[in-house]
């Protein structure tokens, strides 16, 4: 059942691989124009890349923490929060627990970083542990236990930072290009260099752009995964639809992240009220529809995730190649468990009503206003001017008894 | 002389073909015993919480006597059975379940004793021991699916059949409904 993540991944690794193909052209275009040695220029990226990524590697879940002002936090700090992390740790099959931090903010969020499933940290918002139940909590954790699991830290950290690695290399060449006219040129060439030129311009706007498609690409493949791994670690989908709604619904936005941080939340902690996030330049797929998916789900498996977010979104592409779910099918094993104890006895709004009728009842009996209860389920007020012996319901006909 | 390259190389793929395949069934048995050695450590908690619980309910539950046994009688067997086969063994925990789950339920009519700190903090470490109990068999189950595929498939299961792999057995859950956690509640 865990081949289809490596299938998954397998995508994931040849768009990324695409990516890393754009630097080498970006670099070889710089190379060829300004030290008419394209080596030269894929050195140059190369270099850039390299100490962006060794950065990147270890130093950046210190970086990530610390920007984000978390603290780290042990079993006797928050046992719930502790034993819920143990929880999603046992069923995902992760080895080693990883570090908790807790991020003093109103606002709902949580993310989980480290380069690999052994060094790895969730941070969760005090905002989220006030709001969410057991069941909720468990959800989000498994999602972000699912991005350990899966390594998607680290693939959208070597993601980022090829993007980062495009973005800076060519907006330096297209200004260096625009105010010299370009090393090239002056050396001569007939028209075959004009073309050459041309192209190389071409690639140096275009590859920023398309860098940052890819990379919302595989950030978007990834959430979708995490959250079809969730429901299986939890077998219970139903959490993390309600935590999404819950955090959806939260007006508060979290102080302290930034762009570079974005990708690696459950949610994306930029997103603007009633805007339709389902456009190409967003880290996070949009929530409504993340629920959605959700909440189809028949069973657990990833065949099911895959089934309903085939059908929330038209499209014969799944999550992950047919023949990967094909080994997924485990009869019982993945059916939906039910929710927790502590999620039945929340308020629901049916509850809220009789709470609300019961008030009223009160009210009336304190105005000295007798209640009768006809068999069709009405309920009659009687006044207290009332000096009958019976009255008929409006509704069935029958005649009562006031006491 | 080229047909016999063709034969060593075919040789050489088969044999490359068993390394790998063997190695990767060993792989899965090790992490199948792994996840069971898991639900140990879950249940082996549970053995350990159980007095404390009995402990902290006693002064304030006079009148729930047999519920508590039950419970105390549940847990001593399934200690008992803990190193016999797994059907036996599955039983005896799930009737354990059963009984603390009533235990929890009655609960409900102590409101003193759900204002006992202590008893919240027991009550935080059964719910999560039950979960963590249901999160390694569900994983535990998942490998031995896993291990059973590869098992049976082919080709694999030439590679399993030639070193006599043995099929795992699955943690069943006798009683659907005791497949739930206890019922505690929070209110």
């Amino acid at each position: 059942m865990w081949e289809q993540i490596s299938a998954n991944r397998w995508r994931s690794v040849v768009l990324t691989a695409g990516m890393g193909l754009l630097l080498l052209l970006i670099g070889y275009a710089l190379g060829y124009f300004f030290f008419d040695n394209a080596i030269i220029g894929l050195v140059i990226a190369l270099v850039v890349w390299g100490i962006l990524a060794l950065l990147a590697f270890f130093q950046g879940d210190s970086i990530l923490l610390g920007l984000s002002g978390a603290r780290k936090i042990g079993r006797d700090d928050n046992p719930r929060l502790y034993n819920i992390v143990e929880e999603m740790k046992i069923a995902s099959g992760l080895e080693r627990m990883p570090n908790i931090y807790i991020i003093d903010d109103p606002a709902l969020n949580a993310f989980a970083t480290g380069r690999d499933p052994s060094k790895a940290s969730v941070a969760v918002t005090s905002g989220l542990l006030a709001k969410l139940n057991r069941d909720e909590l468990q959800g989000v954790i498994g999602h972000e236990m699912a991005h350990i699991k899966n390594r998607d830290v680290l693939l959208m950290a070597i993601c980022a930072v090829m993007l980062g690695t495009i973005v800076i290399l060519a907006w330096y060449a297209t200004r260096v290009l625009f105010f010299t006219g370009g090393g090239r040129r002056s050396s001569g060439g007939g028209s075959g260099g004009l073309i050459i030129l041309a192209v190389g311009i071409f690639l140096l706007i275009l590859a920023p752009i398309l860098a940052q498609i890819i990379y919302f690409t595989v950030s978007r493949k990834r959430e979708y995964l995490a959250d079809a791994s969730s429901a299986l670690y939890t077998r219970y989908p139903e959490g993390l639809a309600s935590a999404l709604e819950k955090i959806a619904a939260s007006p508060v936005q979290l102080k302290s992240a930034n762009q570079a941080t974005a990708p690696m939340y459950t949610i994306n902690p930029f997103r603007e009220k009633g805007r339709a996030a389902a456009n190409l330049t967003s880290t996070h797929p949009p929530i409504q529809e993340r629920i959605r998916i959700l909440r189809a789900m028949s069973g657990a498996s990833l065949a099911d995730y895959d089934k309903a977010y085939r059908e929330a979104r038209g499209k014969k592409a799944g999550i992950a190649p047919a023949s990967a779910l094909a080994l997924d099918k485990m009869a019982g094993t993945t059916a939906l468990r039910e929710p927790s104890p502590e999620a039945k006895t929340e308020e629901k709004p049916p509850q809220k009503v009789k709470r609300a009728r019961e008030t009223s009842d009160m009210m009336w009996r304190m105005s000295k206003y007798r209640t009768v209860n006809c068999p069709c389920g009405t309920k009659l007020r009687v006044s207290p001017e009332f000096k009958g012996v019976n009255v008929q319901c409006p509704h069935c006909g029958r005649t009562l008894a006031v006491q | 002389m080229l047909a016999l390259y063709i034969v060593i190389g075919i040789v050489a793929i088969l044999l490359i073909f068993f390394i790998v395949t063997y190695n990767g069934l060993i792989g899965l048995r090790n992490q199948m015993r792994n996840a069971w050695a898991q639900i140990d450590v879950q249940l082996k908690r549970r053995y350990d919480l159980i007095p404390n619980l009995i402990e902290t309910v006693r002064g304030y539950m006079k009148h729930e006597r047999e519920t508590m046994e039950a419970v105390t009688k549940a847990r001593n067997l399934a200690q008992s059975l803990a190193s016999g086969d797994v059907a036996a063994r599955s039983k005896a925990e799930d009737a354990l379940s059963g009984a603390l789950s009533k235990l929890l339920a009655v609960v409900e009519n102590y409101p003193d004793l759900k204002a006992n700190q202590n008893f919240l903090a027991l009550q935080e470490e059964l719910t999560s021991t039950e979960n963590k109990i249901g999160f390694s068999r569900q994983y535990y189950n998942d490998s031995v699916l896993r291990m059973n595929n590869k098992v049976q498939m082919f080709p694999s299961n030439v590679v399993a059949a030639m070193t006599n792999f043995k099929l795992g057995e699955f943690f069943e859950v006798t009683v659907t409904e005791e497949r739930e956690a206890p019922k505690v509640s929070f209110t």
